[in-house]
Order: structure tokens, then sequence, then C-alpha cells
């Protein structure tokens, strides 16, 4: 639909020699042709012209008001992972420009695809701390993948497709375009073509089939092998070809936060999660395997703990799609670069059947560790007080782990990325690197936007809802059909925890008084529901899950809970403490 | 590790706004950067940056890592001293009149192939191009007769080994 647009005014521009267009206008095609259809942004003064455009072309081009542009630029990230397309933000000049700031790193480490737009003032103000003018492009530089700033309309189409195709392409990440004001009045000849391609950019380096055969024979060969996966394979897209390679060589594998959902929960090779709060097995078992084969992940400091005892004992395989993550963190003995999907596709024919079953049961036997010391106090609690990992494994069964979940960050993220299931990829959405809070809610209407037939779970902590609560004002305007959960401890509780374990439980500002939320909720004329008693909390999930409007449930948990397993700070994956 | 000396060399396209992502990353690791030069190179639209830096070699190549990936830098390099050759060059003002009642000041210039770039009445100005350690010798020599003004230029490197910024740019464009 949106490409035959731009061929009709092509052709028309060829039959009629000159049709100009507005910089302005030439923007709604650029993103129609790349395929845009939803775009999230806040208007104001030097982003006018678009806003004008947008209102004329609102039967092909869906603009969502949000209510902060940082709600904005989650929402695009939302929108992103869930669909595995480019995510679109646009604001204005000066403080529309400095909101989207978070909203980039998050998408910038957690390498999501998005591509922001920006007003300027006009370029003959350029520079004169002109009324609503910032340097966004200087500011937003260390938080892109790439930045450019338009002065002249004519620039509009290469610039806008180099973005597209930059933001996409390799490694993704987020690329900002900022556009004078007087770029967005001019007019010019308007034709668009694709980008195929940036000189100096090589986003998929070419994979060395010698480093793969080596990698195979190591595979092999070993007694003790252990994959950890990360995002990068649901980038690359090479779901299925992981999934083989554990199956076929019989590994146990492990995700980490990004990596969840790649492969169901429930797979049997499939161990847990690595990290700080991940699970007793795979964390202990890294120092205790002969190969370590690393997916699409990087070796971040929230994985590894201390360098210096980390894996020390294994062969590293790592498989990466960017060079400069390579040996970054953790030495690889062989580096495989390359897209994953293409990669492992290489491998797999090199690599021979096995079930390695002895080594399987010493994860077997960390996990029974770990269920009685942790796991069933947790989602089987006989304590009066309400854990958050019981209302995950409600949601689990009413939605047949079959949900979208999305979460903020503090405990309640690590419990659901510990305790939600998932039966498809792309059904896990987080911040992961950042950790920005206030990011659930936005993104969770970014992801229900990108996933209409799918049922989308936000799971928020009390404190990081009200970073961004202003956005119920979008659920309740647009009828998104999230499901809010907020998991209220009254605490900050993932600074209370570490307040507890580290500074002798003195809690400097991490009590919370709370305003009555399901009230709030309902302000906005949002059905909600609080749940502070075990025998509720069953019928209150299903009754939600059952609901196609969206939806608040509050449930009142344990104030003082602590998330564990835990690797401290500093400490090695292998001193993991279970309680 | 120990520390040493090493030019990074980055060929990119001429682009505004690179200079601050490379700074950048110097910046974000806390690394001083001794020297920093940018010049067109011999290849047209290409622009080449020279930095000098003290660190170990481990972090040259992460960060070099960091450079390559930016979307405009084409290929980055690094070196040691040794395999590259290498000049910076430098401006001494001194006053006018120790150019005449100081026989070592004139010494100085004839051993150190400095030239004269100019003389008036108050200062005479000289100019020198050399390695480092040259530059540094001829200050330590000149600063107790009284340097007015001191500015030495950032170093500017070629390698001994090739590199092939055209191939690159030809298997960029497959
Ligand atoms: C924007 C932002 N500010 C501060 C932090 C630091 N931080 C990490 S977790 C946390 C507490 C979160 O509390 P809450 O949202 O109530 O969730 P809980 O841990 O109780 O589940 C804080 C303050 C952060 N991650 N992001």
């Amino acid at each position: 639909m949106s490409t035959q647009i731009i061929k009709e005014k092509k052709t028309e521009t060829a039959s009629k020699t000159t049709i100009k267009i507005s910089g302005a206008e030439a923007i709604i095609h650029c993103l129609l042709a790349e395929g845009v259809d939803l775009i999230y942004g806040y208007p104001g003064g030097a982003i006018m012209p678009v806003y004008d455009e947008l209102y004329k072309f609102q039967d092909k081009l869906t603009h969502i008001l949000t209510r902060h542009e940082q709600g904005a630029t989650h929402a695009a990230q939302g929108y992103a992972r869930v669909s595995g397309r480019v995510g679109v933000a646009i604001a204005t000049s000066g403080p529309g420009a400095t909101n989207l700031v978070t909203g980039l790193a998050d998408a910038q480490i957690d390498s999501t695809p998005m591509v922001c737009i920006t007003g300027q003032v006009g370029s003959h103000l350029l520079g004169s701390d002109a009324f609503q003018e910032t340097d966004i492009v200087g500011i937003s530089t260390p938080v892109t993948k790439w930045n450019y700033q338009i002065t002249k309309a004519s620039e509009i189409p290469a610039i806008m497709a180099k973005a597209f195709y930059i933001a996409k392409s390799g490694r993704p990440g987020p690329v900002l375009i900022d556009i004078t004001k007087d770029a967005q009045f001019d007019t010019f000849e308007f034709s668009y073509e694709k980008c195929k391609g940036v000189r100096s950019y090589n986003p998929v380096p070419k994979p060395d089939l010698t480093k793969i055969s080596q990698a195979a024979q190591w595979i092999n060969e070993a007694k003790k092998p252990f994959i950890v996966y990360g995002q990068g394979v649901i980038l690359g897209q090479a779901e299925n070809e992981l999934k083989e390679l554990v199956e076929k060589a019989g590994i146990p594998a492990a995700w980490t936060i990004l990596g969840l959902s790649a492969m169901d929960t429930d797979h049997s090779l499939n161990v847990g999660m690595v990290g700080m709060h991940g699970n007793y097995g795979p964390n202990v078992l890294t120092n205790e395997c002969d190969l370590l084969i690393a997916i699409g992940m990087r070796f971040d400091d929230r994985v590894t703990g201390n360098l210096a005892t980390y894996a020390k004992q294994a062969k590293v395989i790592h498989f990466e799609i960017d060079p400069a993550e390579v040996n970054k963190n953790v030495k690889a003995d062989v580096a495989i670069l390359g897209n994953a999907k293409e990669t492992l596709q290489l491998l797999l024919p090199k690599i021979k059947e096995n079930t390695h079953e002895a080594w399987h049961s010493e994860f077997k036997k960390k996990y029974e560790i770990e269920f009685n010391e942790v796991i069933d106090k947790e989602i089987n609690p006989t304590k009066d007080g309400l854990t958050m990992a019981e209302v995950i494994k409600e949601i689990n069964i009413a939605s047949n782990n079959n949900a979208i979940i999305v979460t903020d960050v503090g405990q309640h993220q690590m419990v659901a990325c510990r305790y939600a299931k998932f039966n498809q990829t792309k059904s896990n959405v987080t911040s992961g690197g950042l950790g920005t809070m206030g990011f659930a809610l936005p993104a969770a209407i970014g992801a229900k936007m990108g996933a209409e037939d799918r049922e989308v779970v936000a799971i928020i902590g009390d404190g990081g809802y009200q970073m961004t609560i202003q956005e119920l004002g979008v659920i309740f305007q647009h009828q998104v059909a999230v499901k809010i959960v907020v998991l209220n401890n009254d605490h900050l509780g993932m600074v209370r925890q570490w307040q507890e374990l580290f500074f002798e439980r003195r809690y400097a500002s991490t009590v919370m008084v709370n305003p009555d939320f399901v009230k709030i909720a309902e302000g906005y004329h949002i059905e909600a529901k609080r749940v502070s008693d075990r025998k509720d909390l069953k019928s209150t999930v299903q009754a939600m899950m059952a609901s196609n409007k969206p939806y608040f449930l509050e449930v009142k948990v344990e104030k003082e809970d602590n998330v564990f397993p835990m690797i401290p700070t500093g400490a090695s994956v292998s001193d993991i403490r279970l309680k | 590790m120990e520390k040493k000396w090493f030019t990074i060399s980055i060929y990119s396209e001429n682009n505004v706004g690179l200079l601050n992502r490379i700074s950048g990353i110097f910046l974000k690791r806390h690394i001083n950067i001794e020297s920093l030069n940018v010049s067109k190179s011999e290849i047209q639209d290409v622009s080449k940056f020279t930095v000098v830096v003290f660190m170990e070699e481990e972090l040259a190549r992460k960060v070099v890592g960091q450079i390559e990936k930016q979307i405009e830098v084409i290929k980055a390099y690094y070196h040691e001293d040794d395999d590259t050759i290498y000049q910076e060059s430098v401006l001494f003002k001194i006053a006018s009149n120790l150019l005449f009642d100081e026989r070592q000041i004139q010494n100085i210039i004839k051993d150190s192939n400095a030239t004269i770039v100019t003389v008036s009445r108050d200062f005479f100005v000289l100019a020198k191009t050399g390695r480092k350690h040259e530059i540094d010798e001829m200050y330590q020599q000149l600063a107790p007769f009284g340097i007015m003004q001191f500015v030495r230029s950032g170093r500017i490197a070629v390698t001994k080994a090739e590199m092939p910024i055209s191939s690159i740019l030809a298997a960029f464009k497959k």
C-alpha cells in the first residue's frame, strides 16, 4: 500500500516534470516507503510542519500521542522488539528532543532498531541559543548508532533511507535524525530509493569457514559443553538453528535476560538463566564446563560476575555479529563473526549427535538444590504474604505460557524473568542493558500494537510504574488491551534488598508511600482490581486474562522479600548465594 | 601489561560530527589524547585521523574496535612507534635579543636543523619538524633562555606496512 503511493508519486513526477513537495511531506513519504504505518510522538513548534502532514495522512500513518516523549521511545522499542520492525518516535526540538535520550540509550545498549525524528530551530538560528534550541545531535551521539542533522529539504530522502538501513542492519540500534524547521518547509523534487549499503559500513561480517570447522571439532570432542544464548539469536532469527544445535549435540543451554524466549522455556535441554539473579546450575556449572559456546550474547558484567574467575577452565567459542564485542570482556578461543542464523547453519552439518547425559544430570542435581532452597518456597509459598513468583505462575497458567511479558526494572523483573514461561520467541520485552525504570508501561503499549493478536502483560514495580504512569492515558484513549500488573511491595524493592544485604538495613529513601493505584486506573476508565489475599489471586488473574480490554491489577506482595539466588557484585558466578 | 605509545590511524568518510563520536570513545574510557590530527588522505573524500595515546596494547585493540564500529569509519589501525614514520611540527617564539646575544641559541638552531620563520624587533620564530624526542630535546635546550610561546602540532604518521584502504572500500561496494 505505502510503496504504491510512492510509485504513483514518481510517475506523476515523470509525466508532469516538476512536482515539488515540502520537506515535511517528504518525511511522511519516506516513512511510508519504509513500510511504517505507526509512529509515536509528541508535537511542538519545531516539528509542526510534520504534524500538519500527519494530519493529512492520518489514513495511512497512525500517530499515537504518548504523554511524554520518553514514553514514545519506549513504545517504539516495545513495538520493535515484538514485531522485528523498526520503531519510530518523533518529537519537537529542545525539551522534546532531550526527553528522548533515555529511550535512545536503552535502545542502543539493547540493540533495538529505532528511528527518532526531532524538529530543530531554523538553520539560520542554529548555534544561537534560540528558543528551544538544543544540540540534540551532540547530546545523542554517545547513545545512537548513528545520527544526522538535516538542514536542506533535498537531503531528506537519502538521509531517511540511510537512517532506516542503519537502524535495522547488522547489529540493530537507534538512529536520530534532526531536521531544521526550514528544511521541513522548503520544497523540492521528491524521489525515494531505499538504501542498500553505506560505503564505510559492513553490517554483517563474513563467516570464516576454518573457524567454523574448528568450533565443530571442539563441540564434537567436548565432554561438558554448555551454550549460553542471548538476544543475537532473536535478532538474527536463528531460533530454529539454535534448537537444532542444542538437540543434535545434546548440549545444555541457558539464556541471558535478553535471550529469554528464543527457545521454549520448558524445553528439556533449556537449563535456565545465567547472571546475577539467574539459576543456580547454569551459573555454577559455567565454571565447570569444558567448552562454553556463547551465541549472540556479549558477556555483560551482570552475566559474568568477576571476570578473573569466569569460565577459566573452558575453551570459549563466541558467535557474534559485532566484531567490537569479541574479546571485549571474555577472551574467545574461537570467534565466529557473522549473523547467528548463517553461522549456525554452516556449523550444523559438521555436528555429531550426542546426548551428554552425565553432564545433564549435573544440571538436574543443581536444579533440585535450587528448587528446594528457593523455587518451591517462591511459587508454592506457605507463609501468608503473597510472593511475586506465585503471581507470575498464575499468569503462566492463565496464558498457557503464551503471553508477551513486558517487565520494568527491579525485583519483579528478575522474578518475572526467572519464573515466566514462554513458548514463542520475541515474547520477553525488558530493559536489560540500561535497566530503565519506567520502561514497561509504554513498552507494553508498543508491544501490543506490534503483536495485536497476542496477550501482552506488563509486570511493573510500584516505583517504576510511577515513572511513566501518565501513559495510562494512551491505553485509555486507544483502548490498548494490555494487562498491567503492579507488584506492589511499597518499596523500591531491589534497592531495598541491596540495602538490607550490603548497607546494614539502612533503608534510605526506598520506602514508598503510594497512592491508590486502583483509583488512578479507574480515573483513566480502565477496569482495575486489587488483590491482597492469596485466595483471590487465581480467579482475578484468570478474569484479567479473559478480558479483551485494558486491565489493571495491583497485587499487594510481601514488603521485604528478596530475590535469590544472587551473585553479589564482584563475586564469581560459582559463588552464587541461595539465601 | 605495560603502557606504550600508540599511533591510532583512522580512515573515515569526511563527515560533520564524526570527531565528536571518536573523541567520545576516548572520553568514556578516560583516555587522554596526547595529540590529534585530522586531514585529507591519499584517497579522495576520505579523511585520516592520527591519534597519539599512551596505553596498554589490550586497551588500544578494544578502542580501535569501538572506533571501527562507527558507521562512517572505514578502517582503524593502531601501531607502535617503530612501525611508523612520524613527524610533529613545532613553533618557538623567543625574544629577539637572545638571537644576537646568546651564542648558544645560534648553535641550537644550527644543530637542530630548525628554520627561522621570521625575525622582528621584539621576537623571532623558530620552526622545527621532527620526532617527538627531538622536539622535546630542543625544548629542553631552549627553555633556560626563556620561551615566549611554544606550540606543537599533532603527530602525522605513515606506516611501514601497507594500509589497503582502497581495496577495503572496493570490498564494501560489493
Ligand atoms: C530510571 C531509574 N532510576 C533508578 C534506578 C535504580 N533502581 C533499580 S531497581 C530500583 C527499585 C525498583 O523499585 P520498584 O519499581 O518498586 O520495583 P521492585 O524492585 O520493588 O520490584 C531502582 C530505584 C533505575 N534502574 N532506573
